[in-house]
C-alpha cells in the first residue's frame, strides 16, 4: 500500500529518480533548482542510488555530459532553472535530434534581467522550440508521479525524446507537501529497465551527430517533428496505464468544474491550483459559469484536446507566466489562438501576463481576471495581451 | 587612513541599498572594505572606476558602492569588463568574482583574460565554495574536503587560481587573505596601479556553508586559521617544500611588464589608418 508522506517535493522529485535507477546524473547548482541535485549526490554517497553523480563547471557541461552518458545508453537525468537553463540552449537542440530520452527537471524561474530568482515560466518558454516533450506539474504529487512517467515516455521506442519536467521554483521546489509513493517493486513493474534503440558500443559502432547536408536535413527536421507530435498517443498511453495501476489520473488537457461553463480560465503550473478555488467561489458563492483548463502537456502542443476541453464556452482568459516581447499574445495564449483559429463557433481570447519574477497571482485576481475577459469579449475588444497587476 | 564611518558614507549606496545580504561573520565585507581603502588611498575618482560582477555572493558585491556598476550573469564578468574597457579605455575596470564565477562556469574566460593581458584589475574572492547557492563544491574546494555535493569528500583536485592565472598569462599576481587586510589593502593598490591583467587572490571565510561543513568552526576560527597558514612571499622563499606544506604564500607573487591589449589595439588601429593613406 502506497505510504504517505510529507517531504519537500523537491526531495520527492530525487526520491522518483531514484526509484527510476537512474544510472547517471550531471547537474550545475543554480537555485531553486539545488536541493533536487545535492539529494541525489546525498543518495549516491549513501549507495542507495547506483548512479554515476556528475557535477560538472556549467549549464553547458552538464547537458552536455548528459548528452554524453544517454548516447552510451544510460538512463540519465538532470536538473536545472532559468540561466542554466539558458546557457543549456545549444545542447538542448542536439538531444531530440540525438533522440536521447534524457529527463530534466526545471524549477522554473525568472530571466535576468532585472536579475530575479523568483518564479515565472520566461525559462522554458525560451526552450520552446527546442524540440523536447514540456509537462508542468501542478504540486508536489505530479511532480513525482510526472518525473516517474517521463522516463517511460521518453525511453519509449515510438518516442526516443527528452522531456522537461517543470515545476514553479520555490512555490513547488520549496514547499513541504503530503506525496503517496509508490514501492519500488510497483516502480519496477512500470518502468522497465532502459533498452536504447542504439547506443554508442565499441562492439556495434554507430556514428551520432552527423552533418545535415541541404539533401538531407529537412528530412532529418521533418522526422523529428512527426515523433515529436506522435508522442502525444504515448503520453496518453503512460498517463492511462499510470492510473490503472495506481488510480492517479492525468490527461494532458486537465479541467476543473469546466462542463458547461460560459467562461474559461487556462492556466499552467502550480497557479492552477489557487485558479480552482477562484473557480469555486465564483461558482458556489457567485453562481457564475465560470470553469477551469490546465495544459499539463505544453510540448507537443495538444491541439485536439485544447479544442475540445474549450468546445461551447464564449470566452477564454489565457494567463501566461512569460513575456513574448512585442509578440501578438502571451506565448500560451498564441498557441490556443492559433489552435482556434477558423473553428466556427471558437470562443473570444484573452491575453493576460500576470506572475512575473515572483509576483503574486491571487484568488482575487482570478475573479477579476474572469470578470475582464467577459467585459473585453462583449465589444469583442482586438488586443495583443494585458499585463496586469503592474504599476504604471 | 580613512575611518569606517567616513569609508561607509563615501562610497556606499547605505541609504538605498542597505542592510546587505552577507551572512554575519562574512569574509566578503571585509574584502570589499580593503578595496575601497586602496582606491581611497590611489585618490582615484568614483566615476572613473567601473565594478563589475558576476553572481554569487561575492557578485552582490557591486550592488552597495557607488561608483559605475555592472551586476552581468554567472561566470560572465571577465567578458562584460572587457567590453567596457575596450570602449571606455579611461575607466579603471575592477571585477570581483568569486572561485566558482571566475574558475568554472567563467573558467574559459579567466584564462584568455590574463593571455589578453587588457587592463582590468580583477579580484577573485576564494572562499573554496559556491556560497550562494548553498555550498557545493567548486573547483577550488581543497582535495578531500566536504561540500553539499561531495559528503565524503571532494576526489578531484583543487585549482592553483595565482599559478593558473600567471600561466595563462596574468602580468600582476597577488595573493591575501580577509584576515590579513592591510597587506591586501596594498596588494590591492598595486594591482589597481598596474598596467595590464592584474589578478589579486584572496584567501576568505564562508562559515555559513565551507565553514559549516568541514567542521572549521566560526569565522574567527576560520580567520585565526588563515593568520596561521599564510606566510609571506619573502618569508617562504627561504623555507624549504616541507616547511611549506599546507602553507599559502602571500603577497606580490608576480610583477611584470607585457604589451598591454587596449594599447596594442589604438596601435594596429593606427597602422590600419597609415595604410589607407600610404
Ligand atoms: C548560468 C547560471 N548557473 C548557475 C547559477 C547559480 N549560481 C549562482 S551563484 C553560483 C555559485 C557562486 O559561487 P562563487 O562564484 O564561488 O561565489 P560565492 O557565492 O561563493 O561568493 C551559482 C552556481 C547562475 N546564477 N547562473
Ligand atoms: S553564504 Fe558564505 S560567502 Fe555567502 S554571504 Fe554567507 S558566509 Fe558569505
Ligand atoms: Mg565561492
Amino acid at each position: 500500500m502506497a505510504k504517505r508522506v510529507g517531504i519537500e517535493v523537491s526531495l520527492a522529485i530525487s526520491e522518483a529518480v531514484k526509484q527510476a535507477k537512474v544510472d547517471a546524473v550531471a547537474a550545475y547548482p543554480i537555485t531553486p533548482q539545488t536541493h533536487i541535485v545535492e539529494h541525489l549526490s546525498e543518495l549516491v554517497a549513501d549507495a542507495e542510488l547506483d548512479a554515476a553523480f556528475i557535477p560538472v563547471e556549467s549549464e553547458h557541461s552538464a547537458m552536455s555530459v548528459c548528452a554524453g552518458t544517454a548516447a552510451a545508453g544510460a538512463r540519465t537525468y538532470t536538473a536545472t532553472s532559468s540561466q542554466g537553463l539558458a546557457l543549456m540552449n545549444e545542447i538542448l537542440y542536439i538531444i531530440p535530434a540525438l533522440r536521447l530520452p534524457i529527463v530534466m527537471t526545471i524549477a522554473n524561474r525568472a530571466l535576468s534581467g532585472p536579475i530575479s530568482i523568483w518564479n515565472d515560466h520566461s525559462d522554458i518558454m525560451g526552450a520552446r522550440d527546442t524540440g523536447w516533450i514540456a509537462l508542468f506539474a501542478e504540486n508536489g504529487q505530479e511532480a513525482y508521479d510526472l518525473t516517474l512517467q517521463s522516463f517511460k515516455i521518453a525511453e519509449d521506442h515510438r518516442v526516443l525524446l527528452p522531456i522537461s519536467v517543470n515545476i514553479d521554483g520555490f512555490t513547488l521546489s520549496h514547499v513541504i507537501e503530503p506525496h503517496e509513493f509508490l514501492d519500488q517493486e510497483e516502480v519496477d513493474a512500470f518502468l522497465p529497465e532502459y533498452r536504447p534503440a542504439v547506443q554508442l558500443n565499441p562492439d556495434q559502432p554507430v556514428s551520432m551527430g552527423m552533418v545535415g547536408v541541404p539533401e538531407i536535413y529537412a528530412e532529418a527536421k521533418k522526422c523529428q517533428d512527426e515523433v515529436l507530435k506522435n508522442s502525444e498517443a504515448v503520453i496518453k498511453e503512460v498517463f492511462a496505464e499510470f492510473a490503472t495501476r495506481f488510480g492517479r489520473e492525468y490527461r494532458v488537457v486537465e479541467s476543473y468544474r469546466a462542463e458547461g461553463a460560459e467562461t474559461l480560465l487556462l492556466t499552467m503550473g502550480s497557479v492552477s491550483e489557487t485558479a480552482m478555488e477562484a473557480i469555486d467561489i465564483l461558482r458556489d458563492r457567485q453562481q457564475r459559469s465560470v470553469g477551469l483548463i490546465r495544459l499539463r502537456l505544453w510540448r507537443p502542443f495538444p491541439v485536439a484536446e485544447l479544442r475540445r476541453a474549450v468546445a461551447g464556452c464564449r470566452r477564454l482568459a489565457v494567463l501566461d507566466r512569460a513575456v513574448s516581447f512585442g509578440a501578438t499574445g502571451g506565448p500560451v495564449a498564441e498557441e490556443v489562438r492559433s489552435a482556434l483559429y477558423g473553428i466556427d463557433g471558437a470562443p473570444y481570447v484573452g491575453s493576460f501576463i500576470a506572475g512575473l519574477g515572483g509576483r503574486d497571482i491571487t484568488i482575487d485576481d482570478f475573479i477579476a481576471l474572469a470578470g475582464q475577459v467577459e467585459k473585453m469579449a462583449e465589444t469583442n475588444e482586438i488586443h495583443q495581451y494585458k499585463m496586469t497587476g503592474v504599476r504604471e | 587612513m580613512i575611518s569606517n564611518s567616513e569609508l561607509v558614507k563615501k562610497y556606499f549606496r547605505y541609504n538605498k541599498k542597505f542592510p546587505h545580504i552577507w551572512c554575519p561573520g562574512c569574509g566578503i565585507g571585509t574584502i570589499l572594505g580593503s578595496m575601497l581603502r586602496a582606491i581611497d588611498d590611489l585618490e582615484l575618482e568614483k566615476d572613473d572606476i567601473a565594478f563589475v560582477s558576476g553572481i554569487g555572493c561575492t557578485g552582490r558585491a557591486p550592488v552597495y558602492v557607488d561608483f559605475n556598476t555592472l551586476h552581468t550573469t554567472h561566470g560572465r564578468a571577465l567578458p562584460f569588463a572587457t567590453g567596457l574597457k575596450l570602449a571606455r579605455p579611461e575607466l579603471k575596470v575592477i571585477v570581483a568574482t568569486g572561485d566558482g564565477d571566475s574558475t568554472a562556469i567563467g573558467g574559459n574566460h579567466l584564462i584568455h583574460a590574463c593571455r589578453r593581458n587588457i587592463d582590468i584589475t580583477t579580484i577573485i574572492f576564494n572562499n573554496y565554495i559556491y556560497g550562494m547557492t548553498g555550498g557545493q563544491y567548486s573547483p577550488t574546494t581543497p582535495h578531500g574536503d566536504k561540500a553539499y555535493t561531495c559528503k565524503l569528500g571532494n576526489i578531484e583536485r583543487p585549482f592553483n587560481i595565482s599559478a593558473l592565472v600567471e600561466a595563462a598569462g596574468a602580468t600582476f599576481v597577488g595573493r591575501s587573505t580577509s584576515y590579513h587586510t592591510l597587506q591586501l589593502k596594498n596588494i590591492i593598490k598595486r594591482a589597481i596601479q598596474h598596467k595590464g591583467f592584474s589578478v589579486v587572490e584572496v584567501i576568505t571565510h564562508c562559515p555559513t556553508t565551507y565553514g559549516r561543513i568541514n567542521r572549521k568552526g566560526g569565522a574567527v576560527e576560520m580567520l585565526e586559521w588563515q593568520k596561521e597558514v599564510a606566510v609571506d612571499r619573502e618569508k617562504a622563499a627561504k623555507m624549504s617544500p616541507e616547511e611549506l606544506e599546507g602553507k599559502i604564500v602571500t603577497g606580490i607573487l608576480l610583477e611584470r611588464e607585457l604589451p598591454e591589449f587596449c594599447e596594442q589595439y589604438d596601435t594596429i588601429i593606427e597602422k590600419a589608418q597609415s595604410l589607407d593613406k600610404g
